[in-house]
């Protein structure tokens, strides 16, 4: 099981909570766009629209690039998804460690007993 | 047999848990059925942890595992996968506290050292195991995460490095 960090889950939700950001996550589901574009779209100023991709970004939910004086909008869900592959792999590679590790720790346990015994002789 | 099981447990498989605890932090638990004191020797003898280390799911095997567990001490582990590839992980204990605590640099990766701190608190027996993986910089967790698209590109982008770094010296 996947513990996924509790913090960006928060974010994913505060992210989720607003009707705007959830317009403009509607909107790159369709197509990339611009800050201009989405400004455009969403009846806002340049500076309203970053902060609501801002904190789309923050939460892993949206990602920019910024090409010449253009930055341009995508869903970053893919990256999310990404992550949460590769934490799960992470986390298989440690527990076959582990698993292993289980068996030394045994062996350690019985040789400890059986030297136990010996010295009680 | 329910007589049988109360004198002699069969053991359950612990959890093994991975969490992302902040832009630069992993953490990774388990409990083993054992004191501290052996889990902790499992980590600080190198024949012990060659005996664990690589896990014998994947075709990763463990060429070589030097370690001076010791404050100040250095280890390398080399790695190999396949007939050709392999991978070092190098670095130096800074934290050495028998039965509790273990502090290590990971000084292979190029955006700067990570640190790896693994405690172990025992109680009843068992040992709960903490390992925090703290990286540079939320770009250099990123950039692990990223290139972690199977483990075949981590080895390679690790060989590149190693050639670099031999070619250094």
């Amino acid at each position: 099981m996947v513990q996924y960090s509790r913090t960006r889950l928060d974010a994913s939700f505060a992210a989720l909570s607003d009707a705007t950001r959830r317009g403009v996550l509607e909107q790159l589901g369709r197509a990339d766009a611009s800050i201009t574009d989405l400004a455009e779209r969403f009846h806002m100023t340049l500076t309203g629209i970053k902060k609501h991709v801002g904190v789309l970004e923050q939460a892993g939910l949206v990602t920019t690039e910024k090409v010449g004086r253009v930055r341009t909008c995508k869903l970053g869900l893919r990256r999310l998804e990404e992550e949460t592959a590769w934490i799960e792999r992470y986390r298989q590679l440690w527990d076959s460690r582990f698993d292993e590790l289980d068996k030394v720790v045994e062996e350690l346990k019985r040789k400890e007993k059986i030297n136990g015994r010996q010295k009680r002789k | 047999m329910d007589a049988r099981r109360e004198s002699e447990p069969t053991p359950v498989k612990n959890q093994t848990t991975v969490e992302r605890k902040s832009e630069r932090e992993l953490v990774v638990t388990r409990t083993f059925n054992g004191p501290a004191r052996l889990v902790f020797e499992a980590w600080t003898k190198p024949e012990l942890l060659k005996l664990w280390w690589a896990p014998r799911s994947t075709d990763v095997s463990l060429l070589s595992c030097e370690a001076d567990v010791r404050v100040g001490g250095r280890y390398r582990f080399v790695f190999g996968h396949g007939a050709s590839k392999t991978m070092a992980f190098f670095g130096r204990y800074l934290e050495v506290t028998p039965h509790s605590r273990l502090v290590w640099t990971n000084e292979e990766g190029d955006g700067g050292e990570a640190i790896t701190t693994v405690t172990f608190e025992e109680e009843g027996g068992k040992t709960l195991l903490i390992l925090r993986e703290l990286h540079p910089s939320k770009e250099a967790l990123d950039d692990a995460i990223a290139s972690g698209e199977g483990m075949r590109e981590t080895f390679e982008q690790l060989d590149e490095l190693l050639v670099t770094l031999e070619a250094s010296r």
